[in-house]
């Protein structure tokens, strides 16, 4: 395949960045997407020149390192798939691609393609976890029996990767999807009970300090979420928000 | 430099517990008085840091990446073994211990595998009370399954994500201790030497990945637990990212090296697609619970798969050499990986590959089975009667889906073949490292006050590891061993007070550091820094990977040689050393690796006997089995660093002892 790739380029958070044009050919279609990205970066340094910066480290769509915003998409045109996961099969000979860089005020860019994460951890910092100390002093497991449901569904809200794509995904780069996640998979078991209250206002008071935006419910960021994180969790973090706020002195 | 295992004597079921009872302690009210540094925050390094902060010492974390949450433990699918006996089927701390010493070919200490087993148990414990979401059954309580080379199904999974759960949870143990202040964490650094004052390891120096800035960072313990070095090989199913740096560096500051040549080649991997190829993805051992391997009988068969003629649903049944359950009827698809990597090998080799790559390397992994008698069980508890085989393939293909989603997701992604529908192919690949940083009983190196934890050590595996187990040694070395035993070393740094970082000792380092650094950036020569790591792989995988011998391993060593002076000589790092530069970082590791890829080799080299992972083949059975040796070869082989010249490493060894288990030839027949 014959590809025109429209890259940003920026030097460092505070230079202006600009889309520079590159032309690839042979690229195969079986290629993973950051694979035909290493192609490139391959002959830019055969002609000595600074490889494009891009975040990825496991590439098989779990630590959630890779970000790149596809013509148009977080994590590229397929659904329910990181963007190391995404293969060159899904485009066509000829086409050009846009590769940007996640856009958020609160995700400021590194290099390039890179941005700083940061904000997520301090969001964790601030409640998103059980307050247990890790002695292993604790009761055997199977004495807090879990009906499979909440179990399930405690799970694939814990599923979320931390990619950020919710935030590029959506108009106001709120994070509540991300927030939403963490709290849900906690409140749905009998053992995030104890803190949920305090939880859900840490974490969102955090949120807000970072400078995300509010969620206004246009659902692109569940559409965008390579693990496919459902809506309900940031309903769910509602309820108990809401719940917290009326409840607490807080 | 001591170089004493520290077994503690007694009973093997005492010596944990006595040994506790005895190792000294730091008052709750010293432990503010005391830094200590972690690299890497994977399950290992992330839970010790969480355990330390919360008992009160001032730990500081280094991860290279932009987060602790996505270090590669991440990424381990199946699961996580506990000798809980929850099924009943007559499980127990000893079977697991000897499980373990089993599939690890006799070849690890058993007081450390018995205090892993025995510590098993309360990880799960753990975990559940942090809020990882564990599989669980309708009644409410924890699942279990089955992983190679055992007979009890003690294997604890959240989906095909266990890995990514457990480390979600360690985490967020951390993150908790982070957002107190306890732990202070240093993302987007990449440690690049130990700091050695007065004989003890008491700082590191590390690198600013985003400002290219050099920093000094001291403590009173420096803990390593930066994983394998499985991408010594270019492709493994590791992250891009995962290096042997950290590791490599305190071997050439005096630690010993122990067993480099013990490497585990998973046997269900996606097969090779091109040249082009970064890495490869493992499809989970938990699979082969419900798929079946096989190649076609005929040779004829296996041609016409691989040039597209026939495809592997039109061979019949009777056409099938389901070759595991045939050589091994007792354990058939659950043999140990190493058994299962080297059988695949062994058809592929004979010609019955069915993978249209270069090199014809693929069998099959088969669900038709399963999907059937899965469909018929279902269709009988929901009360139809006589189902059509088109129910029976739909209900069937459900519960797999439940089971085994994400995994076949992810096959369909990469491959572009449904497998719902189709058998996977799969063909083995680099894993896991058995091998590592020589400790001893109490995880500390031959580097007073340097512990090493995880796989960066060498200590639980022997030359195998069983599937499942690295999740638990990982949290077993974190949570539950090291916060005990580093106790015991700081109880003498009570009344030391804050290292210095202006000491000559941090000057001297640093300036190596940055000479180094600046000798790669300013080479000036032609290569980029993959050429020379694809090379380097290409003589691991062949001359030093599921197959080796005398001849190959001795050609390894000269022209890895070889390979590492041209390196140095050729090799072009582009842009500066002031700021991100993801060339240079991968410069280094590099550098590292091809020092590392040669001490592989002279240890496969040494060690003249087949066992676990390493199978030589000159030794092995009449019936292709792997012959160990254990009148010469029942030791630990921890090689020392001696100058440049790898070749100079100078062989120590640690006898291993039996005592309570009988040394016999492994058998999953």
């Amino acid at each position: 395949m014959k590809l025109t790739l429209k890259i940003w380029r920026q030097k460092d958070e505070h230079s202006k960045g600009k889309f520079e044009s590159y032309q690839l050919d042979e690229v195969s279609p079986n290629s993973s997407f950051l694979e035909m990205l290493d192609q490139l970066n391959e002959r830019l340094i055969n002609d000595k020149k600074e490889p494009v910066v891009f975040d990825h480290d496991c590439r098989e769509g779990i630590c959630g390192t890779c970000s790149l915003y596809i013509n148009g998409q977080p994590h590229g045109p397929d659904r329910g798939v990181t963007t190391c996961q995404l293969h060159m099969r899904r485009f066509k000979d000829g086409d050009t691609i846009h590769i940007e860089p996640w856009r958020a005020k609160s995700f400021p860019v590194i290099k390039d393609l890179m941005v700083d994460r940061s904000a997520f951890d301090r969001i964790m910092s601030a409640g998103g976890f059980i307050s247990v100390n890790t002695s292993g002093n604790t009761q055997d497991a199977n004495n807090i029996p879990i009906n499979k449901e909440d179990a399930d569904k405690a799970f694939d809200a814990a599923a979320c990767i931390g990619c950020g794509a919710c935030v590029a995904a959506c108009k106001n780069a709120s994070a509540m999807l991300f927030v939403s996640a963490k709290v849900s998979q906690f409140a749905l078991l009998p053992q995030g009970q104890p803190e949920s209250k305090q939880r859900a206002l840490n974490m969102v008071r955090q949120h807000d300090k970072e400078g995300f935006g509010n969620c206004s419910n246009t659902g692109a960021c569940e559409a965008e979420c390579p693990k496919e994180i459902s809506l309900e969790n940031i309903a769910r973090l509602n309820r108990e928000y809401i719940g917290a706020s009326l409840t607490t002195d807080a | 430099m001591t170089f004493q295992s520290k077994t503690p004597e007694g009973p093997l079921e005492q010596k944990w517990r006595n040994h506790k009872s005895n190792i000294r302690l730091v008052a709750p009210n010293n432990r503010d008085r005391i830094d200590v540094i972690i690299v890497g925050t994977g399950l290992a390094g992330g839970s010790a840091a969480a355990t330390l902060a919360e008992q009160g010492y001032n730990v500081k974390a280094f991860c290279y990446q932009d987060s602790p949450r996505r270090a590669h433990s991440i990424a381990a699918q199946g699961g996580i073994n506990a000798a809980k006996n929850y099924q009943g089927d007559n499980d127990s701390v000893y079977r697991l211990f000897y499980d373990t010493i089993k599939g690890g070919d006799y070849r690890s200490r058993e007081s450390n595998v018995y205090r892993l087993a025995e510590v098993s148990a309360n990880i799960i414990d753990q975990c559940v009370a942090q809020g990882v979401p564990f599989g669980r059954d309708y009644g409410g309580l924890l699942d279990n399954r089955s992983f190679g080379g055992v007979q009890v199904s003690r294997t604890f999974y959240a989906k095909g994500q266990t890995g990514q759960q457990l480390l979600l949870g360690c985490y967020s143990a951390m993150s908790r201790q982070i957002g107190k202040g306890k732990i202070k964490m240093y993302n987007r650094h990449e440690m690049l030497d130990l700091v050695i004052v007065d004989g003890k390891a008491r700082g590191i120096i590390a690198r600013n990945l985003i400002t290219g800035e050099i920093e000094r960072h001291s403590a009173h313990a420096v803990v390593i637990a930066s994983g394998g070095y499985g991408n010594v090989y270019f492709l493994s199913t590791n992250a891009m990212g995962s290096n042997v740096t950290a590791a490599w560096k305190i071997h050439k500051r005096g630690a010993y090296f122990a067993n480099p040549c013990y490497v585990q080649i998973h046997p269900t991997c996606i097969p090779v697609h091109g040249t082009n190829q970064s890495k490869l993805t493992l499809m989970s051992e938990s699979l082969r619970n419900s798929g079946r391997i096989w190649v076609p009988k005929n040779i004829e068969d296996a041609k016409a798969i691989r040039e597209g003629r026939k495809k592997g649903s039109d061979i019949p049944e009777e056409d099938r050499d389901y070759y595991l359950e045939r050589r091994y009827p007792a354990f058939g698809n659950l043999v140990p990986r190493d058994v299962a990597s080297r059988a695949a090998k062994e058809r592929c080799d004979s010609g019955y590959g069915i993978e249209n790559n270069e090199t014809n390397e693929g069998v099959f992994l088969d669900f038709s089975t399963e999907i059937r008698k899965k469909g018929r069980e279902a269709a009988f508890e929901q009360g139809i009667s006589n189902p059509t085989a088109d129910q029976i393939r739909k209900l069937g293909e459900k519960w797999i889906e439940a089971k085994y989603g994400n995994l076949f997701q992810m096959y369909q992604q990469i491959t572009d073949d449904n497998p719902y529908k189709v058998p996977m192919k799969i063909y083995p690949a680099v894993h896991y490292t058995m091998g590592g940083v020589w400790v001893d009983y109490n995880l500390m190196s031959t580097i007073p006050g340097c512990f090493v934890i995880g796989e960066a050590n060498f200590s639980d595996h022997g030359a195998n590891r069983l599937g499942a187990s690295a999740l638990m040694q990982g949290l077993a070395d974190g949570y539950f061993v090291l916060p005990y035993t580093i106790a015991d070393y700081l109880a003498d740094d009570i009344r030391t007070g804050k290292i210095s970082t202006q000491l000559p000792e941090f000057d001297e380092v640093e300036n190596n550091v940055k000479t180094r650094l600046n000798k790669l950036i300013n080479n000036g020569g032609n290569k980029s820094v993959d050429h020379f790591h694809k090379r380097l792989g290409l003589i691991m995988w062949n001359k030093v990977g599921m197959a080796r011998n005398e001849h190959d391993l001795k050609e390894a060593i000269s022209e890895i040689d070889e390979l590492r002076s041209e390196f140095w000589k050729d090799v072009f790092v582009p842009g500066s050393d002031d700021g991100m530069n993801q060339e240079l970082e991968k410069a280094g590791r590099v550098a590292d690796f091809l020092e590392l890829g040669q001490l592989m080799a002279m240890d496969a080299l040494n060690r003249n006997e087949s066992c676990g992972g390493h199978f030589r083949e000159e030794y092995r059975s009449d019936e292709g089995e792997a012959k160990r040796d254990d009148e010469h070869y029942t030791f630990v082989a921890a090689w020392e660093y001696h100058g440049e010249d790898i070749k100079n490493e100078m062989l120590h060894k640690e006898e291993l002892k039996f005592e309570n288990v009988e040394l016999k030839t492994r058998s999953y027949k």
